[in-house]
């Protein structure tokens, strides 16, 4: 390692950073060292031990046979996947005539966007999730339903319409001028043209949509009733009161559960942390 | 302006507009107008009462004692997740090695369920856990970090924290990035350097995002329920009971769907209330001019 190569007027900085994350990767390695012991190891000694002394893989597997675990993360990816290409499209549409065309009406447009930023979704919730009801947008009428009930009413929002308008309105205005000279309509100047520019936008809208929907609880957890369209969060909460009194399960279950995000994660890391601009704010 | 070309600006925003229309701004109104009725008597055919609901509210101790908690969570958590982020990314935007692998390391909260992060809290926070085995290295007393409802609500900020540093982080670091190289080069020809050089220059230079920050976790502060629903479901005795939390407890739990709605109603204009007062706590000068 270059470890010797670093200053030492730089050690505190190292140090302090070291420290915090040190501290953001604890509760989950600590987690992670629960799940790892065997059935022979007190998980309640005192004072705690941190590397398993009965170290086992079998919390692992009794917890995939006793939960569908897979499953759930197979819904989580339904769900956070539709809804990440229903936003990519809807903001991109929207954002379009927002950033490049006038309009009648275009300003109260723009102020009525801005103002769903304002109210949060829980103050709403419970009309949203009556009008679900109604809609028939749930999981006891079919399972697609069921689906759409979980997507539909994350499938646009604010955040993403302006970042997108901000990409489009970096865009020169000769590119859409010479397009339009060769004939292009304005769908075309849409598809063909803008949006391909605005690439590394559409995939941090993508990747901030994806990683907020993976996550979200509240609203799966009111709407669903079918055990077979768990999401994550659902089950693995769900996991968590039906085996509180097996702490090695409900932690083996939280691990599975984090993998495929920390692989989506790492594997994109290069959009978080080089792509930093003003798609670092999602309020 | 002819007709045909608004036509198709109209076309390209329809779709969002309907969403927007379907789950936002109707249920937006609804819950104004469900506000104004009374469903404890019948959940099938609830009366106008006018303003009752929001009068049942004001004079009702435990909300009043939800406002408190909401207020007493912001004020632990919003401080700290403005200052400390900025502390941590002004730390990683210097030229030093191994910046990524910290800046991938602090965002990992932010990518984990707030679920999962709350297990492992709970398991952090039990009676005999490691966060009570590190206080009595230091010769502290145990904690009963959820259970006293001295400590739940610090318990429950500590959570929110740990998953929002990493995000604010980010959101400084880009701001960082625009800060012109020269000021700095300024600063060290005058002999400014370290703590003093960032007071006079990134300070004042990123205040529009130290604007932001303070914002948007207000804002999220205000909101706060999922961290309490995982862990202590408003306990103690109501001492994690937040203005959302006993929303959500009135419509989903008793179905008082006209209560719940003031309350909703209430949220909404604290929340617009705090955004104008970030607005003019940070951008006074604009006002004045």
């Amino acid at each position: 390692m270059k470890i010797k190569n670093i200053k030492p007027k730089n050690l505190l900085t190292h140090a302090i950073l070291i420290f915090v994350c040190l501290l953001s990767l604890i509760p989950f390695l600590w987690l992670l060292s629960t799940a790892l012991k065997g059935r022979g190891e007190n998980i309640f000694a005192y004072p705690p031990v941190f590397f398993p002394k009965d170290f086992t893989l079998n919390n692992f597997i009794e917890v995939l046979k006793l939960v569908p675990i897979v499953k759930y993360v197979l819904n989580s990816f339904i769900v956070a996947g539709i809804t990440v290409v229903l936003n990519v499209i809807l903001s991109a549409l929207a954002a379009y005539p927002l950033a490049r065309m006038e309009f009648k009406g275009k300003k109260i447009t723009f102020f009525a966007i801005l103002a769903t930023i304002m109210v949060p979704f829980q103050t709403i919730m419970l009309p949203v999730y009556i009008i679900t009801l109604k809609l028939n947008l749930v999981d006891s009428y079919s399972e697609i339903m069921g689906y759409l009930g979980l997507i539909l009413p994350f499938a646009v929002n604010a955040f993403g319409i302006f970042l997108l308008r901000q990409a489009f309105l970096t865009i020169p205005k000769e590119i859409e001028e010479s397009a339009v000279v060769d004939g292009c309509n304005s769908l075309q100047i849409f598809s063909k043209i803008l949006l391909p520019m605005i690439k590394p936008q559409v995939a941090l809208l993508a990747i901030f949509t994806f990683i907020g929907s993976w996550g979200e609880f509240l609203w799966p957890s009111i709407v669903l009733t079918n055990e077979k369209l768990y999401t994550l969060p659902v089950g693995i909460n769900n996991l968590s009161s039906a085996f509180s009194s097996d702490y090695r399960l409900v932690a083996a279950g939280s691990i599975i559960s984090i993998i495929p995000i920390i692989i989506f994660f790492l594997s994109l890391q290069k959009y978080f942390i080089q792509g930093e601009n003003e798609g670092a704010v999602k309020g | 302006m002819d007709l045909r070309k608004n036509i198709g600006a109209y076309l390209f925003l329809l779709p969002a507009g309907i969403v927007l229309l379907i789950f936002f701004f109707i249920p937006f109104f609804q819950t104004i107008y469900l506000s104004f009725f009374d469903y404890s008597k019948d959940v099938y055919s609830p009366t106008f009462v006018a303003l009752q609901n929001y009068w049942a509210l004001v004079k009702s101790p435990l909300f009043l004692k939800t406002i408190l908690n909401t207020f007493y969570f912001l004020i632990l958590c919003v401080p700290f997740l403005v200052i400390f982020p900025l502390f941590l990314a002004i730390l990683i935007n210097q030229n030093i090695k191994f910046k990524n692998t910290y800046k991938i390391l602090i965002y990992l909260p932010v990518v984990i369920s707030i679920v999962v992060v709350a297990i492992a809290f709970k398991w952090l926070y039990a009676p005999s856990g490691l966060l009570n085995f590190f206080l009595e290295k230091f010769n502290i007393a145990p904690i009963g970090w959820l259970y006293d409802p001295k400590f739940s609500m610090i318990s429950v900020a500590l959570v929110t924290i740990f998953k929002g540093v990493g995000y604010y982080m980010m959101i400084y670091l880009s701001a960082l990035m625009s800060v012109p190289k020269e000021l700095y080069e300024a600063c060290e020809l005058d002999g400014i350097t370290g703590f003093k050089k960032h007071m006079a220059t990134t300070i004042p230079h990123i205040m529009p995002m130290i604007a932001l920050v303070s914002t948007i976790s207000s804002i999220s502060a205000l909101k706060v329920f999922v961290e309490i629903y995982v862990m202590t479901r408003g306990g103690p005795m109501d001492s994690t009971k937040t203005i959302v939390y006993y929303i959500y407890e009135r419509a989903f739990e008793n179905l008082d769907m006209g209560i719940a709605s003031a309350g909703a109603v209430i949220l909404l204009f604290i929340v617009m209330g705090f955004s104008m007062l970030n607005i003019f706590v940070f951008e006074k000068d604009k006002y004045k001019a």
